[in-house]
């Protein structure tokens, strides 16, 4: 027991002052970065890994009547294409058909993938909105969602004319993203 | 009399719900023991990413039950869990694996308790040779 009391007398004698104060100091800065993550909890965007890199094999049949569905071999012809993950259940999905009606009246081909639907919701989603697409696809194990890397709905990949996903765009396309997804999509606009 | 109850328990069979569903992976156990236990143990180790608390084991969204039968149709077929891993964090990054990989950026995350250890035994090290002096 001495012993233990003799060796701390030693050690503070030994160490400088503020060491002291080191302890409580790095136990404060913890408790605030603590604190902050707690009060601000991460909203995190999870980009795709796969942007910059081939389309990934997928399939996906048929989603309506009469329109052909979505597939990796579609992508190939050398036409840039708009690639729309969407779910006639998501609300925000409602906000960008405006938007992608006037990319496709702009010369765009859209192709659209919609995960975890049906064919009759669908149906209603597009009488009630619009249809921009050419193709949709119908991704209803969310197979096609995973292979692009996708995280959620909406969520709208450029890919360029030899199947490169050369961009992702996250969430609703809105008025600022148009010039920019021209610019991708229909040379010379 | 047998016949009859034969023929009701083969109607109740196929109109079972859960026989509909027993290929459906995101929710139901693969067969062999060994197997769902590597696929449950990955799939406590990936992040929903919709609910990012969450792994996918335990979250209820659609496109956490969709990378469950993902995993569970790769280790059936005899992927290595792994190799799923990768699969997944090639598509959605290094965040979805609540595992961290060994890599140049990580490194530091088995560095520094080595670092500090190292440390630490020096300066007790120390104090125990000025001790004895």
């Amino acid at each position: 027991m001495a012993m233990v009391a003799r060796w701390f007398a030693e050690g503070r004698a030994m160490s400088r002052k503020w060491i002291v104060w080191l302890p409580f100091v790095l136990g404060l800065a913890l408790f605030a970065a603590f604190w902050a993550g707690l009060r601000n909890p991460s909203d995190h965007v999870i980009a795709s890994g796969m942007v910059g890199q081939s389309l990934p094999e997928f399939a996906a049949g048929p989603a309506m009547p009469g329109q052909p569905g979505a597939a990796t071999a579609d992508f190939r012809d050398g036409k840039p294409r708009l690639l729309n993950v969407f779910a006639s259940w998501c609300v925000p999905c409602v906000q960008e058909v405006p938007m992608l009606l006037r990319l496709k009246a702009q010369g765009a081909e859209i192709v659209g993938v919609a995960v975890h639907d049906s064919t009759p919701d669908l149906a209603r989603f597009l009488a009630e909105n619009g249809n921009p697409y050419a193709r949709i696809g119908l991704d209803e194990a969310g197979r096609a969602q995973i292979a692009l890397g996708s995280a959620g709905v909406p969520e709208t990949f450029v890919v360029d004319g030899t199947g490169r996903i050369i961009y992702q765009h996250i969430g609703v396309v809105t008025e600022e993203d148009m010039p920019k997804l021209l610019a991708m999509l229909v040379p010379g606009k | 009399m047998t016949r009859l109850f034969a023929l009701w328990l083969a109607a109740l069979l196929a109109l079972s719900p859960a026989l509909a569903a027993a290929q459906d992976y995101a929710e139901v156990a693969l067969s062999a023991p060994a197997q769902e236990a590597q696929a449950v143990r990955l799939m406590d180790t990936i992040r929903c990413v919709v609910c990012q608390g969450q792994p996918i084991s335990g979250s209820n969204a659609d496109i956490a039950g969709d990378m469950r039968r993902l995993i569970r149709e790769r280790i059936a077929a005899g992927d290595r869990p792994e190799e799923v891993r990768s699969f997944l964090v090639s598509k959605y990054g290094d965040w979805v694996s609540f595992k961290p990989q060994v890599r140049p950026a990580t490194m530091p995350l088995w560095l520094v308790p080595l670092i500090a250890l190292i440390g630490g035994a020096w300066l007790v090290g120390r104090r125990l040779r000025r001790k004895g002096n």
